[in-house]
Formats: C-alpha cells, sequence, structure tokens
C-alpha cells in the first residue's frame, strides 16, 4: 500500500540473551489507529523506544514517514508525539507552564504557544485545573494533560504507551472517544500499546497481538477471528444429561475429536472443524438431553484467550528461569 | 543563542528548522527557574551567606591586630579567622562541596522519578542535551552563587574598613572566586554522576555527602598514616626518610580536591607564599624578601587548576556516558 506511514522491517532488540523484540515487521498506514497488543513484558514497550529513537536496534530497521528512527531521531522527534506509560509531570509547576514547556522544547513561543496550548487545555477538558499545580492532580487528568502535551508539537504520529492503564470507566470512554477524535477528525496516525484488549478493541482499526517479541498475528479483528477458526482449533463446550461414564466414550469415539477434557460440569472438545450438528445428532440417538452446546472461537475473547494464553505459559516459564540464574549468580 | 519567535503568516507557528541550541536554552531556562525556587538552595545559600558574615566578622575582630602589619586588607580579610571562627576562605572550602551536591544530587534520578524523563527525552532535542543543560544550569547558578557572596563580603569589607581595595587585590579576589567555581564544578559534576548512577535520590546525596567528608576531613589522615608506614620517622632513619615522607604525604593529599583548593586558594590570596613544595635552606640562601607578583602565583597554582578542571572534567564525561547508554524508561 502507497500510503503507509510507519514501517519496520526486521526489528530486533536483545538484551543478553533475551530477546525483547524478534525481528518485527510492521506497517501501519496513514490516518489509522494502530492497537500493540499483549500481555506485560512482551517488548511493546522496547518497540515504542525503538520507533522513537530512544534505543537503539540490535538489528533491522524501522522509519517513520521516511525518516529513520535510529539516524535521525530529531526529525522523527519532531513529528512523533509518544505519550508514555504513566506519564510524568514537574509538580511544582501548573499544567498550563509544563505545556508551556514542551513547546519551547519545540521551539515554539509567544501568542501562537500561548493560543494552542489554551485550545488543547480546552479540548482535553482540563481548563478549569490548567492553573494549578500538576502535582495535584489525578491520574485520569495527568493522562489527559499528557494527551495536551503530545498534541502541543502537532505530531503527524502518535505513540501511546498503556494510555488506558488506571483510569476510572468514564475517564476511559472520554479518553478514548478523543484518541478515535485524533485519527478520524485529525487524520493523524496513532499507535497504542495496551494489555487492556476490551477497551482497546473498540477503537482500533486494525491489531496486532504481541507475545515473547513477536507478532503473532496482524489485522483488522474481525478478520483474526476468522483466521483462528480457520486455523482447525474450534472448541466445542458441551454438557448433556445424565453426565456419565458412557457420554465419555461416545464423545472419545466421535470422528474428527482431537482432544477430550473435563472443564468444570462438562466437556470440551477440541476439534479441526465445527462438531457441533454431529454431535447433537449423537447425544439425541443415545438418549443424551443436550444441556449446553457452545461453539468457542467467534469473540474477540477467545482470539486474546487462545494466544495470550500461550503466552501465560511461556512467560512463567522465563521468569522461572531467570530467577533461577539470579539465584545461581 | 537567541530565542526565535517566528510566526508565519497564518498565524501558526513555525517551526521547520529547529535551531540546535533552541531545545537547550529552553532546558536551561526551566532548569535556572527550578533551582533558584527550590527552598534547598535558598537555604544553601544562606547558609554560606551567614558563613561569608561570620568570616567577615571574624577577621574584622581581629583587625587592629593585623591591619598596620599588611600590605593586602582585603587578602587578609578574607584569609584571616578571627577567634574560634574560620575564614571566609576556609569556610567556602568545606561548605562550597555542599551546594555542588545539593545542586546536582537529583539532576537526572528525580526526572526519573517523577517521570518526566522518557518525555523529555521524545522531544525534539538530542539526548545530550538534558545533561549538558543539567550540568550548565548547576554551573550557572554556582558562578551567581559565589560571585554574588563574594561580592557582598568585598562591599561589607569595604563599608568597615574605608579603605578603597587596590588594583591588584581585586585581580587576586576574582581569582580566588573563578577557583572556587572550578572546585564547585568538580562537585556537581560527581553528583550529577551519582544522580545518574543512583536510582534513589537520597542513595546519591549520601554517596555525594560521604565522598565529601571523607576526602575533606579523613584525606589527611590517610595520608599522613601512609607516609609513616612506608618512611617511618623514628630514629637515624628518620633523618633520611624526611624529604620522601613529607612528599608522599603532599602527594596523596594532593589527590583530594579539597586539598588542592585550599592550596591554590591560600596561594592566590597570599603573595606571601612563595612555595607549595619542599624548600631547602640552600635554595632560599640569597632569596630577597618580598611579595610575589600576582602573575607568578598564578603560575604557581596553574596545576592545581588544571586538575580540578580535569577531575570536574572526568566527572562530568563519565555522566555523559552514563547517561547517553541508559535505557531511557521508567
Amino acid at each position: 500500500m502507497e500510503d503507509i506511514i510507519l514501517e519496520t522491517q526486521g526489528l530486533t532488540k536483545r538484551y543478553g540473551d533475551l530477546t525483547a523484540v524478534d525481528s518485527l515487521d510492521l506497517s501501519v498506514r496513514r490516518g489509522e489507529v494502530f492497537g500493540l497488543l499483549g500481555p506485560n513484558g512482551a517488548g511493546k514497550t522496547t518497540t515504542t523506544l525503538m520507533l522513537l529513537g530512544l534505543t537503539e536496534p540490535t538489528a533491522g530497521t524501522a522509519a517513520i514517514a521516511g525518516h529513520d528512527c535510529t539516524r535521525e531521531p530529531i526529525a522523527i522527534k519532531r513529528m512523533v508525539g509518544y505519550l508514555p506509560d504513566n506519564v510524568g509531570f514537574y509538580g511544582d509547576m501548573t499544567g498550563r507552564e509544563n505545556l508551556r514547556f514542551t513547546g519551547r522544547l519545540n521551539g515554539l513561543g509567544g501568542d501562537a504557544l500561548e493560543a494552542r496550548i489554551g485550545g488543547l487545555l480546552r479540548r482535553v477538558g482540563l481548563e478549569d485545573a490548567a492553573d494549578r499545580k500538576a502535582g495535584t492532580y489525578s491520574r485520569g487528568m495527568r493522562q489527559r494533560l499528557g494527551v495536551a502535551d503530545v498534541l502541543i508539537k502537532d505530531p503527524k504520529v502518535i505513540i501511546m504507551d498503556e494510555p488506558t492503564l488506571g483510569i476510572d470507566p468514564e475517564g476511559m470512554r472520554a479518553l478514548l472517544s478523543l484518541i478515535r477524535d485524533l485519527a478520524a477528525k485529525d487524520r493523524r496516525t496513532i499507535l497504542l500499546s495496551s494489555h487492556q484488549l476490551h477497551q482497546v478493541q473498540q477503537i482500533c482499526d486494525r491489531v496486532g497481538i504481541f507475545v515473547q517479541g513477536k507478532l503473532i498475528a496482524c489485522g483488522p479483528i474481525a478478520e483474526l477471528g476468522r483466521q483462528t477458526q480457520s486455523e482447525g482449533s474450534c472448541a466445542l463446550e458441551l454438557e448433556a444429561s445424565p453426565d456419565d461414564k458412557n457420554l465419555e466414550l461416545l464423545l472419545r469415539g466421535l470422528d474428527g475429536v482431537q482432544e477430550i477434557t473435563r472443564e468444570g460440569g462438562g466437556w470440551t472438545l477440541l476439534s479441526s472443524m465445527d462438531l457441533r450438528p454431529r454431535v447433537s445428532r449423537l447425544l439425541v440417538e443415545h438418549g443424551y438431553v443436550p444441556q449446553r452446546l457452545y461453539q468457542r472461537g467467534g469473540d474477540l475473547d477467545e482470539i486474546y484467550h487462545k494466544y495470550f494464553e500461550k503466552a501465560g505459559a511461556q512467560d512463567d516459564l522465563s521468569t522461572a528461569k531467570k530467577r533461577g540464574r539470579r539465584a545461581g549468580a | 543563542m537567541t530565542f526565535p519567535l517566528r510566526k508565519s503568516a497564518a498565524g501558526e507557528p513555525a517551526r521547520e528548522a529547529l535551531p540546535a541550541g533552541g531545545g537547550l536554552y529552553a532546558l536551561l531556562r526551566k532548569e535556572l527557574a527550578d533551582q533558584l525556587n527550590s527552598n534547598r538552595f535558598l537555604l544553601l545559600f544562606g547558609l554560606l551567606a551567614v558563613a561569608g558574615v561570620a568570616g567577615l566578622y571574624g577577621a574584622l575582630s581581629t583587625a587592629s591586630d593585623w591591619a598596620g602589619s599588611t600590605d593586602f586588607l582585603y587578602l587578609t580579610l578574607f584569609t584571616t579567622s578571627g577567634n574560634s571562627i574560620p575564614s571566609f576562605a576556609s569556610f567556602l572550602a568545606f561548605l562550597g562541596p555542599l551546594l555542588g551536591i545539593v545542586l546536582g544530587f537529583d539532576a537526572v534520578s528525580r526526572e526519573r522519578s517523577l517521570g518526566t524523563l522518557n518525555r523529555l527525552a521524545a522531544q525534539p532535542l538530542h539526548r545530550d542535551a538534558i545533561i549538558n543543560g543539567k550540568f550548565l544550569s548547576g554551573l550557572t547558578m554556582i558562578v551567581l552563587t559565589v560571585f554574588a557572596l563574594g561580592i557582598l563580603v568585598l562591599a561589607a569589607g569595604i563599608l568597615a574598613l574605608g579603605v578603597p581595595p587596590t588594583g591588584e587585590e581585586i585581580a587576586r579576589l576574582f581569582a580566588f572566586l573563578l577557583l572556587t567555581c572550578v572546585y564547585l564544578a568538580f562537585w556537581l559534576g560527581l553528583s550529577i554522576l551519582f544522580s545518574v548512577v543512583c536510582r534513589h535520590a537520597a542513595t546519591s546525596a549520601l554517596a555525594g555527602i560521604a565522598i565529601w567528608i571523607f576526602l575533606s576531613f579523613f584525606m589527611s589522615m590517610v595520608a599522613s598514616s601512609l607516609a609513616a608506614s612506608l618512611y617511618p620517622l623514628d630514629g637515624i632513619e628518620g633523618l633520611f626518610n624526611m624529604e620522601a615522607n613529607y612528599n608522599l604525604e603532599l602527594t596523596v593529599n594532593r589527590i583530594s580536591p579539597y586539598y588542592l583548593f585550599s592550596e591554590a586558594a591560600s596561594t592566590i590570596l597570599n603573595p606571601n607564599v612563595r612555595s607549595i613544595g619542599v624548600v631547602t635552606m640552600s635554595q632560599l640562601s640569597g632569596a630577597v624578601a618580598g611579595y610575589l607578583p600576582f602573575g607568578q602565583s598564578l603560575l604557581l597554582v596553574w596545576p592545581h587548576v588544571v586538575c580540578m578542571i580535569a577531575l570536574t572534567a572526568v566527572c562530568f564525561g563519565a555522566s555523559y556516558v552514563a547517561f547517553m547508554r541508559q535505557e531511557i524508561r521508567a
């Protein structure tokens, strides 16, 4: 696609023998909201830092609007706004003074800067608190001030690291609609990373699922849903009465069942295809009454669960390894 | 460095070509405002001002003893200690480092703990502008403080003594104040280094203070015991060891910037000091008693000044490298 604004090729970052980001190939189109989703420690923050030129990649390249992120950090930082995870401000300066300082760092000044600060404070709804010390701000207010701070430099691309973390539901709604606006009205490109899937899925055009430094899935959410289904791992949850030994044998004998596990009060059948017609026929033929028959995999929860569960298991393993190494040293 | 206030026709701020020093200037301005408004700076400035007044008072209280016997009234005013009150110069040597430490000990760790460092690093300025700005603002504060206090004490002295200072006195005093700035810059550099390396501001402050106390108060003990153990002064052998013993003690002492500063300050402020090493009787024979010219005094302390600048450069260089290599993340 010709309108790609952000592109990485084989981007890799290693810390010792830990690979934080593993040959990442990513492209984001202009005006798109792209969600980088993944559990903690998946390498999301490292990726954003490399995109900003704040961390040097071990291998590979990243470019934003034709500028190399590592070699031209100033050009990058001039047009890319960064809202870090848990953004901080100088507590003994007011919100307005904090914004003014950022404006000056970006070479702005005078009335134009003051006008822009005023407009941004209005936009993020902090007009009333603008002349209070930033140290007294709540977390949600800090986050909103952070958005204003990012917009001071009028960025083409905005990178947000966990923007929704620790904000109450009302503040979250306001923030998400603000982010949506930035893309829809201002035509800015937004890359946001998060592990809070539900909030983020509402506003992202595309998501990339990031696990153990690898991008394991990428695309619009609906497409990812289809992908998981067609990948040949359908899970069917089943409850039937009477729940006896014979039922298990029956189910095991069924064509196409790869695995059968006992979960809660019912059974979960893994298969490569949709088993519902066959299972229901089987149950009725043998005099069982189906209580529940639920095909997993269609909704987003399942997509995430599927990917993250795998990652979580590996995560625990690697922390255990790390701990062991530390104890040995 | 000037700050451009450019506007395009539409009233939109223009910023396509950011001046190289623009970011640094804005940073410096904010840092200076922070320092000037901080309570701890005001506290230390007050402390040093009180020390200056006390030193002046001490010297003036004994003025009748020395006023007739010296040609350099104002230099004596800075270096003479009164009854149990140290002179202004020794106050600066003792308390000055504390100013350097206070100005720098949380320079970087504060940004880190506030969570502003990554936001700052994401602005269009080179990463070294951050640490340069920290050091330059500290240095500016040091120069302001030292010269303000020095001139204050000098002015009070003029009022008290009623005699105008001579040109050479003023030159020597300014050289002394500059030397003090270099001395304090070393402590600033050291404390900034700790602020980069240590995660917590408290650790960094304690490390700085520990080194300050060790170099200022315990280095002389280390030097003399080391010299005594390597070149004992007992018995006949002691007579042969005397010179080596003294030279070793001097060399070890000179590792400490406190000693370097004291030695250089007393040479600059006292034209009677003609040498800062061992002088044998044969070297002294035939010497004409008199004051050393200002230029010669400067020549005598040149190695000290170079040494202190080098120490400062090493500290700042180390913190620069450490900062540039550090990960910018919370």
